[in-house]
């Protein structure tokens, strides 16, 4: 299901630092055409359809239709990416709507804990540092053969 | 009209790219989970004076196998025994295991998954009447680290609303390195060995996918950890659907490809993986059969699995066959011989699951489960869901086919193909699990090439790791590439090629493309060199056609592996020939050198190991069943790098955890 990107809604991120769909994309697809200023997916049969692009876009540009090869047309689905949840729009071919609501993290973003401050003390032990911390003990099989 | 006659993409490559020279302690190749382990925990451990990069082919944020995000934790132990856990990956992987490496895991997963749940990824929590709740609103219930209870599906998973998974693990894993410590779309492309010390890891090579640079980079230490190997074997959609792979399409063997050829041991290459998934979406089955209790049908409707014939079969392959949980491939040998036998398709009996859960629900229990089926597939294949879509399936009103997929290769799911690592210095380990580095000392996976260590997919003999086993591994070698560094601290690490030859290595095809590209009217097709695309198309028919590919039904033959041995050697002559016009093709170039490498690799020891050890994955008709008098043992093989000759041998098998 390769994803594509609608003329009239790219800007190619000009406003930005980078262009998001061409930052993100695991498998390098998506580029920018510089003098038209668009994004396109390079090869359309190496995408695996990770709707990375279409939720990171900043103007909903792209999106994804479904692989020539076995999915008919005239469905789709659109997440829209909150900062707690994801909300999705599934379209049937017939014309049924379903929309769902998942939650997709209970921190704000940027606020992860890397332990910054956390230094281990046994480089000789098996433990990580944060078990190491915890006083964890490293459990041994129960028998052995 | 002017000729079509230029690169494809926007990025041109050009003949003389800069070079960027580096040098670090260690350095960390992928970006994937085992990655960011290695990323959280390595700077815990680091002597001030001590540097580390990590380059990664795309961007943290959504590499790797987690990329899509996940529906769920494949490996979580908690109540369990990191012994029953063994036992489990064991009898799923047929009884050839590495028991040490596996316990080890059992006894750190648990630790990254609490992590997860502090930086923020929602896990579903069971209330104390048993009810589910989702991982937002399970958060009253308090973190699975204080003693919260997960919802299980099965003894071993639990379930997450994991959209956004990878991009929580990416941020703690940036936040921990560092910026500066990191080059996003940086492709590793070769390990470079020590030009003075034998066996001995001094460097890496690779390529900016942004920009025309070369990087060079000296270390001490390294841990080579990006994923494992898709797109090897015809997929069985040939046309835009060959991107929907189950696994990371853009997984190239480089794991296994880039140790081998430093003479790295691998282990078990001959295992593989052709997950039975809902047909062409690819979508997960777990789901439905753990926590919606769905059976699988065939054609007449029959719930194949459970027949007496069924149990018969599965008593030939005992004692795994007639586990409590039947093994991975021997499931799908039961599907497959349905299909052979003129008994599919085979359907995911969705609606009679659904209909009995109804049974005992209100409208609004019933509303969520519905919902619950579709997030499976929106978190983590979300293809799937649009395909269903486009069916107009409702799978409370329609079933959906269930298919084995084309083979893929990898080490942290449910296979265990990689490299021959060292346990940890334990005393109930065995002596020949343990690889001394030419300083005497254990290092815990650690390749037998010294200072080079590997996680995730690239361990071999370990599998059912999966994302939290991969992250919880990066972090265990974070602290050995630390060790080693630290212990070889008066260890300079010398490059044999100078830069001029390192630069021509990884921009050959570049320079084979800019010699030749004028001399036809059309840029693919020109006789002094093949684009990769080509060359790809090329290696998915021979494994498909004589590898044990879906053409066959996963049969091959000593003969037929003969004939594509010959076609993998002019491959890798032809690979010399390969032309890239923009830095996304010579991306491309390098990943079918890596895959290519790594069939051969995977068909070296299906020849070698004269039995059929995981039916349902492949078959050698030559000598089909399992053969325990002979073949119960590990399968290594060695590439020489100096003499270009492999090597592949038997390796013992200790049992260390009881039945």
């Amino acid at each position: 299901m390769p994803s594509f990107v609608i003329q009239e809604k790219c800007d190619g991120c000009k406003g930005g630092d980078k262009t998001a769909c061409m930052y993100i994309c695991p498998n390098d697809l998506m580029v920018l055409e510089p003098n038209e200023m668009k994004a396109y997916n390079q090869e359309p049969d190496q995408c695996w359809e990770c709707f990375s692009c279409v939720k990171i876009c900043p103007t909903q540009a792209v999106e994804v239709r479904g692989y020539a090869d076995f999915v008919p047309l005239g469905s789709s689905i659109m997440p829209m990416l909150g900062t707690e949840d994801v909300m999705w729009t599934c379209k049937f071919r017939n014309g049924l709507i379903k929309r769902f609501k998942f939650p997709i993290r209970t921190t704000p973003e940027g606020t992860a804990n890397a332990y910054l401050d956390l230094k281990g003390q046994d480089i000789e032990s098996g433990l990580l540092s944060t078990e190491e911390a915890d006083g964890y003990a490293m459990p041994t099989p129960q028998a052995t053969v | 009209m002017a000729l079509p006659n230029k690169p494809l993409g926007e990025l041109k490559a050009v003949k003389d790219p800069e070079v960027e020279e580096r040098e670090v302690d260690c350095l960390i190749v992928g970006g994937g989970m085992a990655a960011c382990g290695t990323a959280f925990e390595i700077k815990k451990w680091m002597g001030a004076d001590q540097t580390v990069l990590l380059c990664d082919k795309a961007a943290m944020e959504r590499s790797g196998a987690v990329a899509q995000g996940l529906s769920a934790i494949n490996t979580y132990i908690g109540e369990n025994s990191p012994d029953d856990y063994v036992r489990m990956v064991r009898n799923d992987l047929m009884g050839l295991v590495r028991e040490d490496l596996i316990f080890d895991l059992g006894c750190h997963v648990d630790d990254s998954v609490h992590l997860f749940e502090e930086w923020g990824l929602p896990i579903w929590k069971k209330t104390e009447d048993g009810k589910n709740l989702d991982g937002k609103k399970g958060q009253k219930m308090g973190t699975l680290k204080e003693g919260a209870q997960p919802v299980r599906t099965g003894k071993w998973q639990i379930m997450i609303n994991g959209e956004s998974y990878k991009r929580i693990v990416a941020e703690a894993a940036k936040l921990a390195l560092g910026d500066d410590n990191i080059i996003e779309r940086c492709f590793i492309v070769e390990l470079l060995l020590d030009a003075n010390k034998p066996n001995t890891i001094a460097g890496a090579v690779g390529f900016s996918v942004r920009e025309n640079k070369v990087y060079i980079i000296k270390c001490k230490s390294m841990m080579v950890a990006c994923g494992g190997a898709v797109n090897i074997y015809q997929p069985r959609s040939v046309g835009e659907g060959k991107g929907r792979a189950w696994y990371p399409v853009w997984n190239a063997g480089s794991t296994y490809t880039m140790c081998m050829k430093v003479g790295a041991e691998l282990s078990m290459m001959e295992n593989r993986f052709t997950p039975a998934r809902f047909k062409d979406g690819y979508g997960p089955v777990g789901a439905w059969f753990l926590l919606f209790k769905a059976k699988t049908l065939n054609g007449l409707g029959e719930n194949f699995a459970a027949s007496d014939a069924a149990k018969a079969e599965l008593e030939k392959y005992a004692p795994y066959g007639t586990a409590a949980i039947t093994p991975t491939c021997l499931r799908n040998h039961l599907m497959l011989f349905e299909m052979k036998e003129g008994r599919g398709p085979i359907m995911m009996d969705t609606v009679t699951a659904l209909a009995e859960l109804g049974k005992t629900l209100d409208k609004k229990e019933l509303k969520h489960l519905e919902s619950e089926a579709w997030e499976d597939f929106l978190d983590m294949t979300c293809g799937q869901a649009n395909l269903w879509c486009a069916q107009d399936c409702e799978p409370e009103k329609k079933n959906s086919e269930v298919m084995p997929t084309e083979p893929y290769l990898l080490g942290s799911h449910s296979g265990c193909c990689g490299l021959w690592t060292s346990g940890p210095d334990l005393d109930w380990i065995p002596e020949s699990y343990k690889i001394k580095a030419d300083n005497g000392k254990i290092y815990n996976r650690m390749t037998t090439v010294n200072g080079l260590f590997t996680a995730g997919d690239g361990v071999g003999c370990s599998g059912h790791k999966f994302s939290s086993g991969s992250h919880a591994e990066g972090r265990m070698v974070a602290k050995q590439l630390v060790r080693y560094a630290k212990d070889n601290a008066d260890f300079a690490p010398a490059l044999k090629q100078s830069n001029d030859e390192l630069v021509d290595m990884v921009y050959k095809p570049v320079r084979l493309y800019l010699e030749h590209c004028n001399y036809t009217t059309a840029a693919d097709i020109n006789p002094n060199y093949l684009k990769p695309n080509g060359m790809m198309y090329r290696l998915m028919k021979a494994t498909h056609e004589y590898g044990g590919g879906t053409a066959t039904y996963y049969l091959t033959t000593s003969k037929n592996l003969e004939v594509v041995m010959d076609l993998l050697a002019t491959m890798r002559e032809d690979c010399a020939k390969m032309a890239a016009g923009d830095l996304h093709e010579l991306m491309r170039c390098w990943e079918i050198e890596h895959r290519i490498w790594t069939v051969e690799a995977h068909l070296r020891h299906i020849q070698f190991r004269k039995e059929t050890r995981y039916p349902g994955f492949y078959y050698q008709a030559d000598y089909p069943g399992q053969d325990d008098e002979n073949w119960f043992c590990f399968v290594n093989s060695k590439y020489d790098p100096d003499k270009a000759e492999w090597d592949v041998f038997k390796k013992d098998y200790v049992k260390i955890i009881p039945d």
